[in-house]
């Protein structure tokens, strides 16, 4: 058995983690935070050069071709440098909707473009509130064209096409979902940037208008394929959720270390220790359900949607009660703009609801554990 | 990443599954599969016969402590062969309860610290299970402090005169054999005080009462020692050395992972299939659903870490102080699961009784046994305390009694 990454993996990880030390210190994060830019376009250009933004895009499209446990990597360590890019939008939700459903064409026109760092992509589903549901989707699709709202939209205002969940059919079955592409910038879709509690990525309302549009995988699929896009998303968004809980964690440590009160370091009182060892199991449960996702990812495994679940709850949990207690630790000066805690806690509690609340996910699991049990 | 054994691990394990296959008590095994945390029953079995039997068989093919060299009635096995003899000794390795401490703590205890000639003469009938060993580490007066001891053992000729009380002491009721931490000098700073001995639990002056715990049961006993003699040939370790001695013991008992804790998930899943509420069934219930995710990541989290220090062990790396969060969480997470299952049954969940009871009263057994599970082989706050100094680099707590001889720190309750 090797439940563990490869040497060579590792190799990357390190690559990747060294990358961000330097073009992505908290420093250019709050460029982002503060509005100055809608993304940190330099750090997306040399995330391109890297070969990160392609890493599991095969080499025919213009990608690394290296795979998804690369991949998971990667996404780790995008999480622990909070990275103010629209990383998981174009590269865990478009460019995986690409490969799983694009035709031939699809995937020649846009994913060397990911790879290439030209194009930024994201996936249209939501409308509002509300979880992942076929019953939530109104946007309507005719004669190759869309008219609806989506919001919010990750990254839709920055993005240059969008995969979009349509209803084209009334039977009230699953099958009434289709999925289309739509090249944003060819006119028909109003966008507009949203207020939202992770500025470091962008959310966006989106208005479709006669906007044209090409289907992405065959009519009435849309539903089965959403499916497997969110799962995919989900073990590897949960990465970035580890990466940030290690890097949360990391923060209250060195502080508790650092910081003296009644004459000994804080991290000397048991009851801050004890906070920071629940960090450690939290963030811990969270990175070995993670690696079982990353497996089933990889290998395209028939336990992948229960592995995806597992990862993504324990993953949110860890994320916000790493990120939480950072700031616990840490006290007064946690809860300032000037120290970075917030910055952390903002996008855990922004990617604990990117692709549907804990609270769906938890139902997902229990529906997938019944399954198999039945099986 | 993967899941599949080596070559020379699938020949292993397939040596194993077909032995076990050959000569496993099958008789109890869906008993022992369905018995969880605080119920082992065998119906019209003695289990201690069951249990020495089993391990009996075992030795003699050359399946017992697989670790342990040859010489002293192990295998010289690998680590990871270890783990996988777990993983096909399946619901028979519950058997193996009684003999926990003599196999995990005592003999490697003995290994590193007993002359060549008792090694040879005392571990391979602990191998066996024909003699069991206990641990008398514990104390009214030092639990989580186990430096607080206060057994006296006092050099007379070649022999120590030891008199004293031990206490939580787990299987001295059955026990042939014990190893004893005792104080030798209390003149000294508590951790430079100690020696560590074994002793023949039938020794005269030796006394055994057993402890009626939360749950009902006695696992754990009383130990007076009142004039007992200890030859110095049965010293382990140098005159006030016993505490380095004693942190031999304990790490050994890190190394058992891959053991599977229990945390009642399975058991608490399979019970909300079928359990019917008055609305429908429980596992449609959008709260008990809510419930259940949130213990089902945490178990496999568990499952899943412990499978990551299997890999750390099958590339030859040892298991460090990371795997204190298995018994972190497994038990306080059984504690809830017994309490949440109680809870689903309403009114009646308060029955005990295996007819009245669901499921025979399990979760009822686990509820009242739960509580010792976050207390024994090292509190909560202690495996938090390991986490957070030696995983996370945090600074020891302030101990004001380091410096202080023992017989100046001021002693009350228990």
């Amino acid at each position: 058995m090797n439940f563990d990454f490869s040497d060579e993996q590792k190799q990357m990880r390190d690559a990747a983690r060294k990358f961000l030390a330097e073009k992505c210190p908290p420093k250019a994060v709050r460029e982002v935070l503060d509005g100055k830019a809608p993304y940190d376009k330099a750090l997306w250009k040399g995330l391109a050069e890297m070969g990160f933004l392609g890493v599991a895009i095969p080499e025919e499209f213009g990608g690394a071709g290296a795979g998804h446990l690369e991949l998971c990597v990667i996404a780790e360590e995008m999480g622990r440098a909070n990275a103010p890019v629209p990383f998981s939008s174009t590269v865990y939700l478009a460019a995986e909707a690409l490969l799983l459903a694009g035709s031939g064409a699809q995937k020649q026109k846009w994913l060397p473009k990911i790879a290439s760092g030209e194009a930024i992509g994201t996936l249209a589903l939501f409308e509002g509130k509300g979880n992942p549901s076929p019953k939530a989707i109104k946007l309507q699709a005719s004669g190759g064209t869309l008219n609806g709202v989506k919001k919010p939209v990750p990254d839709g205002a920055i993005a240059d096409f969008a995969v979009v969940a349509a209803r084209t059919g009334s039977t009230g079955r699953d099958s009434d979902i289709s999925l289309f592409l739509v090249d944003l910038k060819a006119g028909g879709v109003e966008t507009k940037s949203l207020t939202n509690v992770d500025p470091t990525r962008g959310q966006a309302e989106l208005t479709f208008k006669n906007a044209k549009a090409e289907p992405l995988g065959a009519a009435g699929d849309g539903w089965s394929i959403l499916t497997q896009v969110l799962d995919r998303a989900a073990v590897l968004l949960a990465f970035e959720q580890v990466g940030g809980s290690d890097r949360a964690l990391e923060m209250g440590r060195d502080y508790a270390l650092d910081r003296i009160a009644f004459g000994r370091p804080i991290g000397s009182f048991q009851a801050v220790k004890h906070i920071l060892a629940d960090m450690y199991v939290s963030a811990t449960l969270a990175r070995s359900n993670c690696y079982y996702g990353a497996w089933a990812l990889s290998t395209n495994a028939s336990e992948l949607p229960e592995a995806a679940a597992a990862a993504r709850i324990s993953a949110t949990q860890a994320f916000q009660h790493c990120s939480k207690n950072n700031i616990q630790v840490h006290g007064g000066m946690g809860f300032t703009w000037e120290f970075d805690c917030h910055m952390y806690y903002r996008r855990a509690n922004a990617t604990a609801l990117t692709l549907g609340s804990l609270s769906y996910w938890e139902d997902q699991l229990i529906d997938r554990m019944r399954k198999k049990n039945a099986a | 990443m993967n899941f599949d054994d080596t070559p020379q691990e699938a020949a292993f394990r397939a040596e194993a599954r077909a032995w076990i296959q050959a000569n496993a008590p099958k008789q109890y095994e869906e008993e022992l599969r369905k018995s969880s945390l605080g119920r082992t029953v065998l119906k019209g079995a003695n289990i201690l016969e069951v249990a020495k039997a089993w391990q009996k068989k075992k030795a003699d093919a050359g399946w017992a402590c697989l670790h342990w060299p040859k010489e002293y009635g192990g295998r010289g096995a690998s680590p990871i062969e270890r783990v996988i003899w777990q993983q096909e000794e399946g619901p028979f390795g519950k058997l193996s309860g009684m003999f926990i401490i003599g196999h995990g703590m005592c003999g490697p205890t003995m290994m590193a610290f007993a002359g060549e000639e008792q090694k040879r003469k005392y571990l391979p009938p602990l191998a066996s299970g024909e003699k069991v060993w206990c641990q008398l580490f514990s104390e009214p007066a030092g639990g989580s402090d186990v430096a607080g001891l206060r057994t006296r053992a006092e050099k007379k000729g070649d022999d120590w005169i030891i008199n004293g009380q031990k206490i939580w002491t787990s299987g001295a009721h059955y026990s042939d054999y014990g190893i004893l931490l005792t104080r030798t000098d209390p003149t000294v700073p508590k951790h430079k005080g100690l020696t560590m001995f074994f002793l023949d639990m039938k020794s005269p002056g030796v006394e055994v009462r057993p402890i009626k715990q939360a749950s009902g049961q006695s696992d754990f006993n009383e130990v007076y020692f009142t004039d007992v003699v200890i030859p110095d040939s049965q010293r382990l370790g140098a005159v006030n050395d016993g505490w380095n001695v004693s942190l031999t013991t304990l790490m050994n008992e890190r190394m058992s992972i891959g053991a599977g804790v229990s945390t009642g998930f399975p058991e608490l899943f399979d019970f909300c299939n079928s359990l019917m509420l008055e609305e429908g069934p429980a596992i449609e219930d959008r709260s008990v659903r809510s419930r259940l995710a949130n213990y089902a990541v945490k178990a496999s989290g568990l499952r899943y870490t412990s499978m990551r220090a299997i890999s750390a062990l099958s590339k030859g790396e040892r298991p460090g102080p990371e795997n204190s969060i298995g018994k972190l969480v497994a038990g306080s997470m059984v504690q809830e699961v017994a309490m949440y299952a109680l809870d689903l049954q309403g009114a009646a969940g308060v029955l005990s009784g295996p007819e009245d009871a669901e499921v025979a009263g399990k979760f009822q057994a686990m509820l009242l046994r739960a509580p010792g599970t976050r207390v024994e082989g090292g509190t909560d706050e202690i495996m938090r305390n390991i986490i957070a100094e030696r995983v996370l680099g945090l600074p020891g707590d302030i101990r004001v009694d380091k410096d202080v001889p023992f017989n100046q720190i001021p002693t009350k309750g228990r």
